[in-house]
């Protein structure tokens, strides 16, 4: 297992250089203002990913994460519209998120519903209710005095104010995931719910929080996002659910849960916002950008699928089984709960 | 493990004894999905009902005729989508296969102006099923979760259409630059129905009839209830979920040609978020999101009911905005029924075996 862990992030790093080698050859790369606009280019798309990390460990999935970032985004355009100051709308955008993602939390722990279905659902909901509070209004005007912690790098570096916080947010999901109780128990939930329940593991109040600190950084996210376009609108960062995803699963994070690291997902991270800022340098539009996210999260699911070690094979059927339990989050009392995971 | 020991719990009751339950448990189900497709019914009655008291000339002649128009290519779209969903896969492509294929039937009509309208009919169900084979073979042979394989598809596909756009320098196709015959095959109806919805009618009753009584019909059911069973009982598993992934991109496929042939206008962006409504209306259809049960009939019912409610809100004085909000939402309610009736289902069901094993 651990030799396949670094066998992966070290096809990542080569990725790294390999972008970073090309983004040499681009002119104007490695000018300290271009390294900050790279950085903070992905910084919500790192929020986002950090958020869903620890959920995907656990073997369940957030697809709302960008639409909340959406919402968050409106609301603090509506109430800044509304005349309230900016020092009131962080707490109360904070706590809006965390409700989103509490909504998340009960349908899926409380209920037992499948959290893909879920988060589909509330994907297109938040992003409606989005539109439901600024149409197609864009607003803009955002304090200037607080602007600068999204658009500017501290004085004498190239660090953006709001990478620091990415990276906080970074550590801390760091030392949660592979530092702390919970954290290994995110992986035993991943490996098998219902083990982890009989372990005594408190599987509903980790997974219930877990969709809480996704909420709540989809609003931090949302804040820096709109003081760094200084504009609120509805359709901000629609779609961007995808990056992150991709994010997490090309940091060799597995989809059924159960496997995967921080610095994995962190790499990931810095080789796609290289590769964005590389294609950005060489002109590539928008569109085909897309189509290579696309294509690297297919390949970062389909590449370790090819490349499975060969001894998974020697034995299928016992590793059906565990597939199946993983999958079926197999659950005596809840007979009807399936997971995402198949789907 | 724990269902391991309740197989061999089974095993030791007696033959007919299991029968029973068999049967029990098919009847109960069939109750519960005929009670959902009644119930889209009634809410159609009732949103229907509400709108024509706003305004009479929702239920007109006319009105009736722009429901089901609305509701025409998204029910094509739900239909492919529930073949998927049944055999417990997703495919989140298919606002941009749509408007792939919406888009090549624009270009052809640029290359040539006099192309028979079947062919472009045909070139786009070809195109749609190319697109579906990619996302079925990523799924089928290579193992992938279909989410992720759809979601990175969704990006591909919708790029492939800007990027032809950008190269050919055509940002937009309009009704003139179109044979009339390709746009009456749109907007055009037989007997008072719209052709769209009578070709949604003629694909549904294939797809129903198929679904129900062919063998490959219903293993599609056998693998969304369990794969590993599935597999183990001889069924090829992957080269039915394969097939299911290229019919349903095919009848995108055809989804996107009829779109440009309704609306006669077409960019890089057609059915740009569609897949949001296409899978709540499964969903919403009664199509269980984890496989294994749900019907086409039902799919489309759902599909009738979202695109109804779209219809509705304007008139009853909700804002166009709400629109995503309540797919979005209606998707929600359907499926925290569907698991509100399972538990009810299973409580009798345990309740029904108590009673028997006294």
């Amino acid at each position: 297992m651990l030799d396949r862990f670094l066998r992966w992030e070290t096809a990542l790093l080569v990725l790294c250089v390999v972008v970073l080698a090309f983004g040499a050859s681009s002119d104007g790369f490695a000018e300290a203002s271009n390294v900050s606009f790279l950085l903070l280019d992905y910084s919500e798309v790192a929020l986002l990913a950090f958020a869903l990390l620890p959920i995907v460990l656990t073997g369940e999935i957030d697809l709302s994460v960008a639409s909340m970032l959406g919402f968050c985004s409106a609301l603090t355009g509506t109430l800044w519209d509304g005349g309230m100051s900016f020092e009131t709308i962080v707490p109360i955008v904070v706590v809006a998120g965390v409700l989103l993602g509490s909504v998340n939390a009960v349908l899926i722990v409380r209920f037992g519903l499948p959290s893909l279905a879920v988060t589909i659902g509330t994907l297109g909901l938040y992003r409606g209710l989005a539109y439901v509070l600024l149409g197609d209004r864009a607003v803009t005007g955002f304090p200037e005095n607080y602007r600068p912690l999204a658009t500017d790098s501290i004085p004498g570096t190239f660090l953006p104010y709001a990478t620091i916080i990415v990276l906080v947010v970074g550590i801390a999901i760091t030392v949660l995931v592979h530092y702390t109780t919970v954290g290994r128990s995110l992986y035993a939930i991943g490996l098998g719910a219902q083990t982890a329940r009989f372990s005594g593991i408190r599987v509903d109040r980790i997974k219930f929080t877990l969709y809480l600190v996704s909420g709540a950084l989809a609003a931090l996210a949302s804040l820096i996002y709109t003081l760094r376009y200084n504009s609120a609108r509805a359709d901000n960062a629609n779609g961007v659910e995808l990056v992150a995803v991709a994010a997490v699963l090309l940091g060799g994070v597995s989809i059924f849960g159960g496997r995967g690291t921080v610095l994995g997902v962190a790499t990931a991270l810095l080789a796609m916002a290289s590769l964005r800022n590389v294609l950005f340098l060489d002109d590539v539009s928008n569109e085909i950008q897309n189509v290579i996210t696309g294509l690297l999260l297919i390949l970062s699911v389909l590449v370790p699928v090819v490349f499975k070690p060969r001894r998974t094979k020697d034995v299928p059927l016992e590793s059906s089984t565990v597939d199946t339990e993983r999958r079926s989050g197999a659950d005596p009392d809840r007979g009807v709960r399936r997971d995402h995971q198949g789907v | 493990m724990v269902s391991r020991g309740t197989d061999s719990f089974r095993a030791c009751g007696g033959v007919v004894h299991r029968r029973e339950r068999a049967v029990i448990r098919a009847s109960s189900r069939e109750s519960a999905f005929a009670g959902r497709e009644l119930g889209i019914v009634v809410a159609l009655v009732a949103v229907v009902g509400a709108a024509t008291i706003a305004r009479p000339s929702f239920l007109s002649g006319q009105g009736l005729h722009d429901l089901f128009l609305n509701a025409s290519i998204i029910g094509l779209l739900a239909i492919g989508q529930a073949l998927l969903v049944i055999t417990r896969n997703i495919d989140l492509s298919v606002g941009s296969v749509m408007g792939l294929t919406a888009y090549l039937s624009g270009q052809l009509f640029l290359a040539d102006k006099d192309l028979p309208v079947i062919v472009v009919v045909l070139a786009g169900i070809g195109l749609g099923a190319v697109c579906g084979a990619i996302n079925g073979a990523l799924v089928a042979i290579a193992k992938v979760p279909a989410l992720v394989v759809t979601l990175g598809t969704l990006y591909v596909f919708r790029g492939i259409d800007y990027a032809w756009a950008s190269a050919t320098d055509t940002t937009q196709i309009n009704a003139y630059q179109m044979p009339a015959g390709f746009l009456e095959l749109g907007s055009g109806s037989i007997l008072g129905i719209p052709n769209l919805t009578l070709i949604v009618l003629v694909v549904l009753a294939i797809a129903a009839y198929a679904l129900h009584n062919f063998r490959a019909g219903r293993e599609l059911y056998a693998i969304g209830s369990n794969p590993d069973a599935a597999r183990l009982a001889g069924i090829p598993t992957g080269r039915r979920v394969f097939s299911a992934f290229v019919i349903s991109g095919a009848l995108v496929g055809l989804g996107g040609v009829l779109h440009a042939a309704y609306f006669g206008t077409i960019n890089a962006s057609v059915g740009t978020g569609r897949e949001l409504a296409v899978v709540a209306a499964v969903v919403v259809g009664g199509v269980a999101i984890f496989g294994g049960s749900g019907t086409v009939v039902g799919a489309v019912l759902g599909a009738l009911l979202l695109t109804t409610i779209t219809s509705a809100l304007p008139i009853l004085g909700v804002p166009a905005f709400w629109q995503r909000a309540v797919d979005g939402a209606a998707l929600l309610v359907a499926i925290s029924l569907d698991r509100a009736v399972m538990v009810r289902l299973a409580e009798r069901l345990r309740a029904e075996r108590a009673v028997r094993r006294e």
